[in-house]
């Protein structure tokens, strides 16, 4: 096989493989996605996180944000701590809000932000003063039990 | 007693044998390192066993990345389904190829294509005597033959897993849009929300990247290190898809416990 | 790094002196002691493993002596470094058993391999240079096939070609006759003795054809048992009474040599008894 051939083969597999890779990045994968080095980190404590995990996206407004960065429990309050990798591209009120939602009744745990109306923007290391912690199943289940138990029994006729 | 003190002296025998041998392998490693300035400065010797181990690789991956992708999309479908989320198809079938089923069975049909390949090539060359011949030349063999060799199966390695993963996505997506009907947005949109090129699509690359550096370590020395017969280059090749397809498979494990861990 | 030609011009090319050499436990040679000369043809004879091709590695720096030395142009090649040794040899060539012809080039690219490896050399000077290589071993015609179309004499000879490709001032030839029909045999026989005198280099070829080389060489040495047990010239060797060099020149099957590889006696495993 002559020298030309050669390298024009090689060549074609080269920009193929190429061709691949930029393929599952920008088709397949979110490139633009958080990456470490355009975002801030603030953090926020819950009295629970549910099911949350690292990695969970941080949504506003049901567009993804940034994603949970660390979980970790305070062992002094004993709330959860949880840092936030916000995207550099998106500012929020320093008095945002922040509470562990649920996409659909069993899907993945995330959390949403409440933009407050605050003049400041939150910077890189602030608290989020709002928190509202998961819902967890049992615990909702039980207080309706408990609710219905407290009612007064409905008049006999 | 006597059977005893006999199983235990095979064992240590074996022991020390594996540990020896290992020890060569490796010293044949830093050798090859050594030598390969030679690969890169000539780059005619890469790019024609690029050719070799990547090109002639080529149809075997596209086509096995495909059928696997169309499997994976059936599969997933069926399983999908079941809980009401079938437009988590493209999620599915993405997810298992880019992290684990892209590189590893990549590696596995690469190892079995271009790594048998290469290590009959140095075999017989060596029972040849082309690689004393050579070595009488005062050219070094191991930076004539068996670097650009190594290297060539190093490149092509990530180059055909990504191709492989490509083709399955698109396998998945000719079932799950085209056959079955799940919504084309909701295929690629969910996908796209849910795979992460640095934690998903580069933890695959820098895999596929380690895959290529076992098997081509193995391949070349295997064929280096064989017997010079018939039998012993027969021997060697079955070594070279052996072990390559038990390092893919263990290196696959560690990797993974590194990279997903904390998810 | 000191490779040039040493001043003195009747100084041994190739000097061994008591060289050893075993693989692991088992000894190949015991002590051999060995001198060629600039201009010689040096044959060294003996039965199928008694350590013959050891010594032609141990001249070409492949294996290293145990004890004793074998020094080339003045150099201890024991005591060189890998660079060193590669510098050496590039001013050897060696003809392989089977030629060893890289098999995915053709004829042309395998002559054209050293002078493309260790030169910097136009490509038509190269060109010019594999033509007359081939040319002086009859196959300038066959430059464009490739080694799989060629018969085991005419590989011979390309490797010859691609052998003093570089001009070397040592061949090292490992049986340079083994299967070749009478023709080849003849052909290949002239083309060693006519390339050392064209080259002024020495040659060593290790053989077991006795009547080939008697008719070719300056010197020959018998080597049995890891030890020179005769040498001398043709003549010497055609007239010596020395019962190893009677039954090599005159074919014998047992002498000196046995026949049988040492074993117990055969009644005793007729017997049953086992050793």
């Amino acid at each position: 096989m002559s020298r030309a051939t050669l390298d024009l083969w090689v060549g074609l597999f080269v920009a193929l493989g190429l061709a691949a890779v930029i393929f599952l990045a920008v088709k397949v994968g979110s490139y633009s996605s958080v990456s470490r080095s355009s975002s801030y980190s603030v953090r926020a404590s819950f009295d629970d996180i549910g099911g949350l995990k690292v990695r969970a996206p941080v949504k506003s407004a049901g567009v993804v944000v940034g994603r949970v960065g660390s979980i970790r429990l305070d062992q002094k309050i004993y709330r959860a701590i949880v840092r936030l990798d916000i995207n550099e591209d998106y500012k929020f009120p320093a008095d945002t809000g922040a509470s562990i939602l649920t996409s659909g009744v069993l899907g993945e745990q995330y959390i949403g932000l409440n933009p407050g109306g605050d003049e400041e923007v939150l910077k890189k290391g602030d608290r989020l003063q709002f928190t509202q912690s998961a819902m967890v199943l049992e615990k909702l289940i039980g207080q309706f039990m408990f609710n219905k138990a407290a009612e007064p029994p409905a008049p006999a006729r | 007693m006597n059977v005893l003190a006999a199983t235990l002296r095979k064992l240590g025998a074996m022991a020390i044998d594996g540990v020896w041998g290992l020890g060569f392998a490796s010293r044949f490693f830093l050798a090859v390192l050594r030598y390969s300035g030679q690969s890169f400065r000539r780059l005619p010797l890469t790019i024609r066993e690029i050719y070799f181990s990547g090109v002639l690789s080529l149809l075997i991956i596209l086509v096995s990345g495909l059928f696997v992708g169309l499997v994976l999309g059936l599969q997933g479908y069926d399983i999908l389904q079941r809980f009401g989320s079938s437009d988590a198809l493209g999620v599915m079938v993405s997810l298992s190829l880019l992290r684990e089923l892209g590189p590893v069975v990549a590696g596995l049909l690469f190892a079995s294509r271009a790594g048998s390949a290469v290590t009959a090539e140095i075999g017989l060359m060596k029972t040849t005597e082309q690689l004393q011949a050579m070595d009488m030349m005062a050219v070094n063999p191991l930076a004539r033959v068996v670097a650009p060799r190594f290297w060539g199966g190093v490149i092509s390695m990530p180059l055909l897993a990504a191709m492989f993963s490509a083709m399955g996505i698109f396998g998945g997506w000719l079932i799950g849009v085209v056959a079955i009907g799940v919504d084309d947005g909701a295929f690629w949109s969910q996908m796209r929300a849910a795979v992460d090129f640095r934690y998903d699509v580069l933890n695959g690359v820098i895999k596929s990247f380690v895959f290529g550096v076992a098997v081509s370590w193995i391949a070349v020395f295997q064929g280096y290190d064989c017997q010079p017969t018939a039998e012993g280059v027969s021997r060697a090749i079955t070594r070279t898809v052996v072990y390559s397809a038990l390092a893919i498979l263990a290196l696959d494990f560690v990797l993974t416990s590194f990279m997903f861990r904390g998810l | 790094m000191n490779l040039s030609v040493s001043n003195d011009p009747n100084a041994p090319l190739v000097r061994l002196e008591g060289v050893r050499f075993a693989y692991g436990e088992r000894e190949i040679l015991r002590g051999v002691d060995l001198t060629v000369h600039r201009g010689q043809v040096v044959a060294i004879m003996g039965g199928s493993g008694c350590g013959k091709t050891t010594l032609l590695r141990l001249i070409g720096g492949q294996l290293r002596a145990g004890s004793g030395k074998v020094e080339v142009d003045g150099q201890n090649l024991g005591r060189l470094s890998t660079d060193a040794l590669y510098a050496m040899r590039r001013r050897m060539g060696m003809l392989f058993q089977f030629g060893a012809l890289f098999t995915d080039m053709s004829v042309f690219d395998n002559v054209a391999f050293p002078l493309r490896e260790h030169t910097d050399l136009p490509d038509e000077l190269i060109r010019d240079l594999v033509l007359m290589k081939l040319h002086a071993v009859g196959l300038r015609g066959a430059q464009s096939l490739m080694p799989s179309e060629l018969s085991g004499g005419m590989a011979r000879r390309v490797a010859l070609a691609r052998a003093v490709a570089l001009d070397p001032m040592l061949m090292l030839y490992d049986e340079p006759f083994a299967g070749l029909d009478p023709i080849s045999l003849g052909i290949t026989g002239q083309l060693i003795r006519r390339l050392n005198d064209a080259l002024g280099a020495a040659s060593i070829m290790v053989t077991h054809d006795v009547h080939v080389s008697l008719g070719l060489v300056d010197y020959v040495y018998f080597v049995s048992n890891g030890v020179i047990v005769a040498q001398g010239s043709p003549e010497e060797i055609r007239a010596s009474v020395d019962p190893f060099v009677r039954q090599f020149v005159d074919a014998e099957a047992d002498g000196p040599v046995p026949f049988h590889y040492p074993a117990p006696p055969l009644e005793s495993l007729l017997d049953g008894v086992t050793a």
